[in-house]
């Protein structure tokens, strides 16, 4: 069975330690005190049977903001968790994780998707854009320009997600007016209720012809 | 989430076969209610077999009808030119449905798959008929106001949730399926069921079967049709109810007409007494009035959703006069 050990932190960043890093080494150490012992000892190479099986992991290749990774993950892995905690791009939320706020939002091929509904398995080969690939060094995008101008945003936890939906509605055609920006818009919940100054800064980018 | 294996079929054959040997395999396409429900452990199979590779993702038009492939997406059929063209009201009902994001993702054959949003089958503290066989229904009785006034039964209350699927009930749809015995077609009123003593199953598949397809019959709704659709707020809601109407007007006389209703029953409600009733006669609000009134015909209510007997007829009055209007 998988003689493979699950390889997630081949990708860890080599930045220093941080206090989300903390936070994460700290989480780790508190999960590994309260894994079975027999566990522990498969995963020393003593593998059995079951456990392995348990533990396996499949191949993926993907893309992600034009950076290649090839991982090894467990089939249950959402995208979104892929993300955050194999690629540590914690740009995208996880909101609701059931495809009812929006927050998880990415473009997956071009095509703007829910990461916490997607097996990121089934992205075999897939160019995925987050949050973090929008900027070209210091210049940030358009719609996160416009964002920041208008306002677009309180709490500000919805904004990756808002801004990756915001960019997908004007490719796709549906921004031609306050109206069907808000319906287009309607799977990015904003709890803060910022939704005017959102629908301003959509409006402002398509007017402009910012993204041709 | 448990863990699951998981394989890509690279055929509907292989696809059928490889889940035949399974006993908890399930097939997967767009997965945005598959792996929801697998979050909640409320679906747990061991295996899945994805079929997003099958070559089933087109939309034809042939002679005498349209096929839809049963994995082309939510938004690519409603925004498909010819559908918007030639089946208006099936571009309505699926730009009504969930989010731009959800549609990208979605099937039209995981749209008809869907469960029910019934708080009961979702809250696995909860008793559910549905969820687990002879467990009680939590909802009668309890909060049900998004709960079923038609053909509903002691065992079950909960609705069917698709909007797709009340505009194919209309048309006349038929369903295309493969499985373990081979292939064959299902009416698209068929497809879905009423609960009964057994509302664990949804629909009339098989065993393993898999969808491989819809067809709708061409028409002459091309015009006056609309999917008036009524929820909590005014997008990215579940329907408290919906209505589907399509007229052939000629001369100011229904030559012909579709009703039916979501958010109400089990399974998409199709109004076929109301619909004979409107045949030959001139476009008026009375008209309309005596159609939904024989269209509540037989509804029950259950406390909390007591209002859909009220909102039920007013929206088939509202559906058919704006549809009339168009």
């Amino acid at each position: 069975m998988a003689s493979k050990k699950t390889n997630q932190s081949k990708e860890t960043e080599e930045n220093s330690s941080s206090r989300r890093d903390f936070i994460k080494k700290s989480g780790l150490l508190t999960a590994l005190a309260f894994t079975p012992p027999s566990l522990v000892m498969a995963s020393e190479n003593k593998w059995d049977e079951k456990i392995a099986e348990y533990l396996e992991t499949v191949p993926l290749s993907i893309e992600v903001n034009g950076k290649k990774h090839n991982l090894n993950i467990e089939p249950r892995t959402t995208l979104l968790d892929l993300l955050r905690e194999q690629l540590h791009l914690t740009g995208t939320k996880k909101g609701c994780d059931h495809g009812q706020c929006g927050a998880c939002t990415v473009h997956v091929n071009g095509t703007r998707i829910l990461s916490c509904l997607t097996l990121a398995t089934m992205q075999q080969n897939a160019q995925v854009t987050t949050i973090e690939g929008l900027s070209k060094g210091k210049k940030l995008h358009p719609m996160q320009e416009a964002f920041i101008k208008h306002d677009g945003f309180q709490c500000g936890y919805c904004t990756p997600g808002q801004i990756m939906s915001g960019i997908a509605c004007i490719k796709e055609g549906h921004a031609n007016s306050r109206e069907e920006i808000r319906e287009y818009m309607s799977g990015n919940i904003c709890r803060c209720g910022a939704y005017h100054n959102i629908v301003d800064a959509i409006t402002e980018v398509k007017e402009g012809g910012m993204l041709s | 989430m448990k863990n699951f294996q998981i394989i890509k079929a690279l055929s509907p054959n292989s696809a059928v076969s490889s889940i035949n040997k399974e006993n908890s395999a399930m097939f997967i396409a767009g997965g945005t209610n598959l792996v929801d429900l697998m979050k909640k452990n409320i679906a747990a199979p061991d295996k899945l077999v994805d079929i997003t590779s099958l070559d089933l993702k087109k939309i034809e038009f042939l002679s005498g009808k349209v096929s839809i492939g049963a994995l082309a997406k939510n938004s690519q059929v409603a925004e498909d030119k010819a559908i918007k063209e030639k089946h208006p009201l099936l571009a309505l009902a699926l730009a009504a449905g969930a989010s731009q994001q959800i549609r990208h993702m979605a099937t039209v054959g995981g749209n008809m798959l869907q469960r029910t949003r019934c708080s009961y089958f979702y809250n696995t503290d909860m008793p559910c008929n549905k969820r687990v066989p002879k467990s009680g229904c939590g909802a009668i009785g309890g909060s049900n106001r998004m709960s079923a006034i038609f053909g509903a039964s002691e065992s079950c209350i909960a609705v069917h949730p698709s909007d797709m699927c009340v505009a194919l009930a209309a048309l006349d749809a038929t369903v295309l399926v493969e499985g373990p015995k081979g292939k064959r077609q299902i009416k698209f009123t068929d497809f879905h069921r009423l609960p009964g003593n057994t509302p664990e199953k949804d629909n009339t598949l098989l065993d393993k079967e898999l969808i491989t397809s819809i067809e709708i019959p061409d028409n002459n709704f091309n015009k006056n049709v609309h999917y008036l659709k009524v929820r909590d707020r005014t997008s990215y809601a579940f329907a408290l109810v919906s209505v589907t109407a399509a007229l052939d007007i000629q001369n100011n006389t229904i030559s012909s007409a579709r009703l039916a209703m979501g958010g109400v029953a089990h399974k998409p409600w199709r109004l076929t007494e109301a619909e004979e009733f409107l045949k030959g006669k001139t476009v008026s609000e009375t008209t309309f009035r005596q159609a939904a009134n024989l269209a509540m015909k037989g509804a029950k209510s259950y406390g909390d959703n007591d209002f859909k007997l009220t909102l039920g007829p007013n929206a088939i009055v509202e559906a058919l006069t704006i549809a009339s209007s168009k």
